[in-house]
């Protein structure tokens, strides 16, 4: 968090007490090795990070460039032959209505993350203040982030299914429906975006609750002084305070909404109109082995994804926040 | 949300990690022979199996035929890997040398590399005269791979259930079966089919019908030169069934959850009456009867409802085919497997599937087949390779599951058109990539 630095005194000494040494080390030590001193102190940070860049470039720079490559290529993803096509892949995908069409599911995504932000909001400022039974809450709320995607969809499938946990808790209730949840594609697409809603709400959640807590006490002491209430604290306090992680937690959710997979794949297999930009993808390039094609357009999501970032960031700048 | 763009770029950065491997294989190789073992006793090394029987491996069956291998071949030893995800786990692999000493064929090898990746069993002409299914691995007259059983498709189904709608007799068309599974309907409390519609692979097998509704050797030919969904041809006759049965409310009620492990016994215990499968699927279907305390026999096979010349007639094909890894520097030992696990191990009978020897006899399960007078056919497959190019090509995927849900949404009104507007567009798009594809 973006709060005022706690000690800009003593920063400042640190570098006054250096600028007094470095004379008096000059006089006294005409330095035996100042090149390879230097050269170590340069080398030093690098070899910390040799590692972790390591790592990096491995599995992130190195797959991303070999994923460009061949997204000019037709390549099927196994035969030892793959010609250069230039930029046939991409003006295919481009000309071709279909692929593009899919884009339209991400639409129930993106409503979906509104609700599941708004939601996050509210549950971390409630829980922020000391309530009862706070830390169950909490744990409730978190606990859907560890369980694991694969077997939410396959929980979420019975939950959906005719006659399964959804229908009999409807039926608790006395409303007793005939639907078939994952049967049309909008009641399939609303379903899928309320378990994604479900799945990834405790981690918005908790990103809010440490960023609403890392704002110091004094300043809701001081505000209810004032005469200030809850909503009024809300709204002057803990909005702006955690402007910047919500600015985050909206472009993550915007380039998740574009990217939605793991649940659509597992429950329905993109069938249904419930396909999504990627699940079109690993079908071009698992199914119908036309890896090139899959490459880009994973190059083009990874493009637009960008794109969407930059103007939200245009929209929105990152401004400091200044609470005192 | 936000986890998703992390997982995708995992699965493709992972993909591309392997281009360095995948560029240099083959080439080297290409070519070899696996030659069968003059003396069993002289041959040795330890070979690594890939196959897809999980279920074999752990339970240990694959181990005691192991061992009854080792009776003949004392100094070969063989090794075990099952794969769970075998198309995506084994495509990756292939980019490397290192896929066992004998695999199974993936789908997505072209015909034409398999001299790149496997090597040979033989010639055509000489393997042709003991084995079916010779001519499904054959390139320039080499055979790559052996398939140890023969499948043939069929509608598992309920002996119990039908006789309790009053059906006896195996529907001859495609609306005496529709007529049939009404009765069922009607008469008991069974679901009249069950399409598998979330397990998605089981729907891909009504693209077997090929073949069994006419009964023509070249249907597979065919498909690479006419539109497969022009008036009265096979795959129109299927699909248009399939689409019926759904559209009549004769499949069950919400398809998207269905349930294939659920399903076999709910067939067994006569909950569903019938299922599009395959030869293989009846001894998946009489265990899951025993572990259900129902009586296994009441399980069925039943040919497509249709006849020529007063005939059923069915296709038999093979299964996944065991080809010997042309990197293997055991060949000897991996040939010795694949010859001993075809011919000598049983396994097929224990499957109750097709022998692969010409000569064998057909399983118990059968029985009706050979009453009835059924016709069985084998496909030519020599235009194998360019249907699957145009397949993949048009992206139509008459071996992917995608076509037939969207037809089955069709048919159930979860997606809006008319069932000739629908195979219209697929001949278009299928007909159209033809001339683009050359084999």
């Amino acid at each position: 968090m973006a709060l005022p630095h706690p000690h800009p005194p003593a920063h400042r000494t640190g570098q006054r007490n250096s600028e007094a040494a470095t004379p008096v080390q000059k006089r006294l030590a005409p330095a035996p090795a100042p090149r390879r001193a230097r050269t170590w102190r340069l080398l030093t940070p690098w070899l910390f990070l040799l590692a972790p860049l390591a790592l990096l470039i491995t599995f992130t720079y190195a797959p991303i460039a070999n994923m460009v490559a061949y997204s000019f290529t037709d390549w099927d993803g196994v035969s030892p032959e793959l010609h250069y096509t230039g930029t046939e892949n991409y003006t295919e995908i481009f000309t071709r209505e279909d692929l593009f069409q899919v884009f339209w599911v991400s639409g129930y995504y993106l409503v979906a993350s509104v609700i599941q932000i708004v939601a996050a909001l509210y549950f971390a400022t409630v829980l922020s203040f000391s309530i009862r039974f706070r830390n169950f809450f909490k744990g409730v709320l978190f606990f859907p982030s560890l369980v694991n995607g694969v077997a939410i969809g396959f929980v979420f499938l019975y939950f959906f299914q005719d006659g399964g946990t959804f229908d009999t808790v409807l039926g608790l209730f006395g409303y007793h429906t005939d639907h078939a949840w994952l049967g049309t594609p909008a009641s399939a697409n609303v379903s899928l975006a309320g378990v994604s809603i479900w799945r990834y709400l405790g981690m918005n959640f908790v990103l809010f609750l440490g960023a609403i807590q890392s704002i110091p006490g004094e300043l809701y002491e001081a505000a209810e002084l004032d005469g200030a209430d809850r909503r009024h604290q809300f709204r002057h306090i803990i909005l702006p305070g955690i402007k910047p992680v919500l600015t985050l937690t909206v472009i993550l959710s915007v380039s998740g909404s574009l990217s939605a997979f793991e649940i659509p794949y597992i429950m329905t297999g993109g069938a249904t109109g419930t396909e999504t930009f990627v699940i079109q993808t690993v079908k071009l390039a698992f199914q119908f082995n036309k890896t090139g094609l899959a490459s880009a357009a994973a190059v083009v999501l990874l493009l637009i994804i960008l794109l969407v970032t930059w103007v939200q960031r245009r929209l929105v700048p990152d401004d400091r926040v200044d609470l005192v | 949300m936000n986890r998703r763009t992390v997982t995708a770029l995992a699965t493709v950065a992972g993909a591309a990690l392997l281009l360095p491997g995948c560029t240099g294989t083959g080439g080297s190789a290409k070519g070899a022979d696996a030659k069968a073992p003059d003396d069993p006793s002289k041959v040795s090394g330890t070979i690594t199996v890939l196959t897809v029987r999980t279920d074999l491996v752990q339970d240990g069956t694959m181990k005691r035929y192991a061992a009854e291998f080792n009776k003949t071949y004392p100094k070969v030893k063989v090794e075990f890997q099952a794969l769970t995800n075998y198309e995506a786990e084994i495509k990756i692999r292939m980019n490397t040398d290192d896929y066992g000493d004998v695999l199974l064929i993936p789908a997505v090898i072209k015909k034409n590399d398999y001299p790149k990746f496997f090597a040979s069993l033989g010639t055509a002409a000489e393997r042709g005269k003991k084995y079916r299914f010779t001519d499904f691995t054959t390139v320039d007259g080499k055979v790559y791979g052996q398939s140890p059983v023969g499948v043939m498709p069929g509608f598992v189904y309920n002996k119990r259930v039908w006789h309790e709608a009053g059906v006896t007799e195996w529907p001859t068309t495609p609306a005496e079966f529709l007529a049939d599974l009404k009765a069922i309907k009607a008469k008991t409390d069974a679901i009249p089919y069950y399409t598998n519609f979330a397990a998605q692979w089981p729907l891909t097998s009504w693209t077997y019908v090929d073949g069994s509704v006419h009964c023509d050797p070249q249907a597979t030919t065919k498909l690479a030169e006419d539109d497969p969904w022009a008036e009265n041809s096979d795959l129109r006759v299927g699909d248009t069934l399939l689409y019926d049965i759904v559209q009549q409310g004769l499949a069950e009620k919400d398809p998207t959850t269905s349930n294939w492990e659920e399903s076999k016994p709910r067939t067994t215990k006569g909950e569903i009456a019938t299922q599009w499968l395959g030869t293989w699927a009846v001894i998946q279907f009489q265990d899951a009867a025993k572990k259900a305390g129902v009586n296994p026999d009441d399980i069925g096979f039943m040919p497509f409802p249709a006849r020529t010349d007063g005939t059923f007639c069915a296709t038999v094909g093979p299964d996944y085919n065991q080809a010997v890894n042309v990197h293997s520097p055991h060949k000897e030992a991996a040939r010795a497997w694949i010859d001993w696990f075809t011919d000598r191990s049983g396994y097929d009978k224990d499957n109750l599937a097709i022998s692969p020897l010409k000569d064998a006899a057909l399983p118990e399960v059968l029985k009706p087949y050979e009453e009835a007078g059924v016709k069985l056919i084998e496909l030519d497959d020599a235009a194998g390779a360019k249907v699957k190019l145009i397949d993949d090509e048009s992206e139509v995927g008459i071996y992917k599951p995608e076509y037939r849900q969207d037809l089955i949404d069709l048919a159930r009104g979860a997606k809006k058109g008319s069932l000739d507007d629908f195979l219209a567009g697929l001949g278009k798009k299928w007909t159209e990539t033809q001339a683009n594809v050359s084999d």
